[in-house]
């Protein structure tokens, strides 16, 4: 499995190579620096702060939490100045300005709602039979604004949504779509997808499954052997994305023409647009224009 | 008369060599009206057992540019696929440099046939992310549920008009186009346009209901239903039509769950699963109405469930005009730094902001410019994660999963449509089928292809 590694620092990318060892102990054995007799949390606002938004060596930030332990927020990256402002032309005094982007942190248990049932439920559906195990293929888990996001190791996805769909006590018989979403500041999982599931017999309880892959080798494990339902939505991300799924039974373009050039919905790839003038001045394209993002 | 060609093993369509090189496996007609005869003659005359027909995407059957590829044998349909993707515009990609405001004028333009539903469903899950559910006025709730059930009816009646038309029917056609319009008419009183509204906007709606608009739409009800009880008569017992649909294009519950299928697909099979009862939103849990449901798991079963819903619909929409008049506003989030500051009033030149509100910030106060300034070209911000509300749209589960990075804009917006999803059943619902229930099959499906390509 592929510790996810949030950061851009060089730490996090050693602590990849061994990630029993940093899973283990919490993040110790992936300290660099001599200041082993820290404090083990830290508010994590105060430590982006002093890094710069990078997160720290000694903090990994997207492991699965220890019991007991407040997990931090995962940085997904940094704002510059005081209102974001894409022509960099902050004059407001604070143009140098650097804060964290902060996503929701790891939950902690109990999650609450029926997360800790599917949870339990995922977690004995997958200890018997296959040899995936729960603490391999469940990364983290976030419930944020009600929502429950299991996310899960690539090789451990065809295990875990066979689980989702047939264990009496989860029952997720509906995939409803794939959605693809592109970080390309996160270093070693730019590509994710995301899976939507639906239980009916268990009262429309709902789960999201996130997904990353690297962004130089996009592979990710089909599921529509699972949940036909997906066979659109993948070729969908994929069109859009560039993310293989592998084992999908024809993997093609659905939208953009066959023979297009690129990934439309990647963050690299531009919108496009020509500037256009109205009443003699010229309105630029979209994605020149000032922006406050 | 239109041009008619047939080429020895050339593809006047092919774009490249290695199409080329297909076509030459076997030999390609093109048609484009004209003399079916020879053409037909031409083509038995070779004595070649299996062909592949091209259906679409410009036909007048297919249900707008969808691309139906169809391997014969005869008039057996032995294989079908669909091609999509002739109106992508790249919607989900043109919302990430917009604010999320203004995304609402993006996905209003998918699925053309329920905008309505488009914008419910992107500002749920902006609202969601926002953590402002709970602060949604009632009033704007009420009146979002009223403007959707009065666009499912729209949507259904769309479905059965163009379904009706695709078999030849063009009474059916005219009928459930006459009673659309009074939908869309109101629709043009209340948001000022009848279809592309941006009307349901993150923390409400635009704005009220204009003066007389709920007299309109009690006035129109009856009318409405009257109309679809006029084709009800011409359609559900007619023996044509069943002769057409019964047992065409049928998928059971089991294919319906494997293939995703929602709506009225899924409930043609008996099954009630409908997203207002089960996940309730904008307040459907207080409104009184049956999930319809029928047991045949065809096409017609689809008609009658979608005749079913446009009377429990417009229910719906009864005990909305009850609540309104009872419900005074605001129609907006109390929340300023959400709410866009603009009052719209209408004026001796159109549409425009109100005179009052214009006074206030170009004479009274430069907070109030600012603010306005600000909130409109930067937009507010959203704190960062995902969301996903799923609503019940009229062709079934359409919800949209929406990321945010902090920032003015969407991250990312993806919708997932149902007309999208549904589709993928085109091969089951057809293949061993006859050629003419392909038609048929895909009208009961109902795919608009601005949804499905977005």
């Amino acid at each position: 499995m592929t510790p996810p590694s949030e950061g851009t620092s060089g730490a996090s990318g050693s602590a990849s190579g061994e990630p029993e060892a940093a899973r283990s102990d919490n993040g110790e054995k992936a300290e660099v620096t001599p200041a082993a007799d820290k404090p083990e949390q830290k508010v994590s606002t105060t430590a982006a702060q002093e890094t710069g938004g990078a997160p720290t060596a000694a903090e990994p930030p997207n492991l699965p939490a220890e019991p007991g332990t407040a997990p931090e927020p995962v940085v997904i990256g940094e704002r510059q100045g005081m209102f974001g402002s894409s022509l960099g032309n902050d004059t407001s005094g604070y143009g140098g300005l650097e804060s964290p982007i902060l996503f929701p942190a790891a939950a902690v248990r109990p999650y609450g709602s029926y997360f800790d049932e599917v949870a339990d439920a995922l977690e004995r559906g997958l200890g018997d039979g296959d040899d995936t195990t729960y603490g391999d293929a469940v990364q983290r888990v976030v419930v944020d604004r009600g929502e429950l996001t299991l996310h899960v190791a690539r090789e451990a996805l065809p295990a875990v949504a066979r689980a989702l769909r047939d264990d009496p006590a989860l029952r997720f018989e509906v995939c409803t779509g794939v959605s693809g979403v592109h970080y390309p500041q996160e270093a070693g999982r730019e590509l994710h997808a995301v899976y939507h599931l639906l239980s009916i017999t268990h009262g429309s309880r709902r789960i999201r499954l996130e997904v990353s892959c690297p962004d130089d080798d996009r592979h990710i494990p089909s599921i529509v052997a699972t949940y036909p339902s997906a066979d659109w939505h993948e070729r969908e991300t994929w069109d859009m994305f560039g993310i293989e799924f592998d084992g999908h039974p024809s993997l093609t373009r659905i939208l953009m023409p066959d023979d297009w050039p690129g990934h439309p919905q990647r963050k690299d790839y531009p919108l496009g647009g020509i500037p256009v003038e109205y009443k003699g001045a010229t309105v630029p394209p979209p994605d020149q224009r000032r922006s406050y993002s | 008369m239109t041009e008619q060609t047939t080429h020895e093993t050339e593809d006047i369509f092919a774009t490249s060599e290695s199409d080329r090189d297909d076509a030459a496996e076997g030999r390609v007609f093109t048609a484009s009206g004209g003399d079916w005869e020879s053409l037909a003659e031409e083509a038995a005359s070779i004595g070649e057992d299996r062909i592949v027909v091209n259906m679409g995407p410009q036909h007048p059957s297919t249900h707008g540019v969808l691309r139906l590829i169809l391997e014969l044998d005869g008039e057996t349909v032995t294989e079908a696929r669909a091609g999509i993707g002739y109106l992508h515009t790249g919607i989900e990609k043109n919302m990430e440099f917009r604010t999320w405001t203004q995304g609402v004028t993006f996905c209003t333009r998918m699925d053309y046939l329920m905008p309505i539903f488009n914008e419910t469903a992107f500002c749920l899950s902006t609202e969601k992310l926002l953590g402002i559910t709970d602060r949604i006025p009632e009033r704007a709730s009420i009146i979002r549920v009223m403007m959707m059930e009065l666009n499912r009816v729209g949507s259904h009646l769309v479905a059965l008009a163009t379904g009706g038309m695709e078999m030849g029917a063009t009474t059916v056609m005219t009928i459930g186009f006459r009673e659309r319009e009074r939908i869309l008419s109101i629709f043009e009183m209340i948001t000022g346009l009848r279809m592309n509204h941006a009307y349901v906007r993150p923390g409400g709606v635009v704005q009220d209901l204009p003066p007389g608009a709920i007299d309109k739409v009690r006035d129109a009800i009856p009318q409405i239903r009257r109309g679809i009880h006029e084709l009800e008569l011409l359609l559900v017992e007619n023996p044509i039509l069943k002769g057409r649909t019964v047992d065409v294009g049928y998928v059971d519950l089991t294919g319906c769950i494997a293939l995703g299928l929602t709506g009225p697909i899924l409930r043609s099979t008996g099954f009630p699963l409908d997203v207002r009862k089960s996940e309730p939103y904008c307040g459907y849990e207080t409104y009184d109405f049956e999930v319809q449901t029928a047991n045949t798991s065809d096409a017609y079963g689809r008609l009658l469930v979608r005749f079913a819903e446009m009377y429990e619909s417009l229910k719906i929409v009864e005990q909305t005009i009850d609540r309104l008049q009872s419900t005074p506003g605001p129609v907006m989030i109390e929340d300023k730094k959400i709410a866009w500051p603009a009052q719209l009033s209408l004026g001796g030149d159109g549409m425009g902001n109100s005179l009052d509100h214009i006074r206030e910030i170009m004479g009274d106060s430069m907070e109030s410019l600012i603010h306005h300034f600000k909130l409109v070209t930067e937009g507010f911000r959203v704190p960062p994660g995902q969301a996903y509300v799923p609503i019940e749209s009229p062709k079934g589960e359409l919800g949209a999963h929406v990321v945010s990075d902090g920032g003015t804009r969407p991250y990312r917006a993806h919708f997932r449509d149902p007309s999208f999803n549904n589709l993928q059943a085109v091969a089951a619902m057809c293949e061993g089928g006859m050629i003419a229930d392909v038609i048929v099959a895909v009208a009961s499906i109902d795919p608009v292809m601005g949804g499905v390509d977005r």
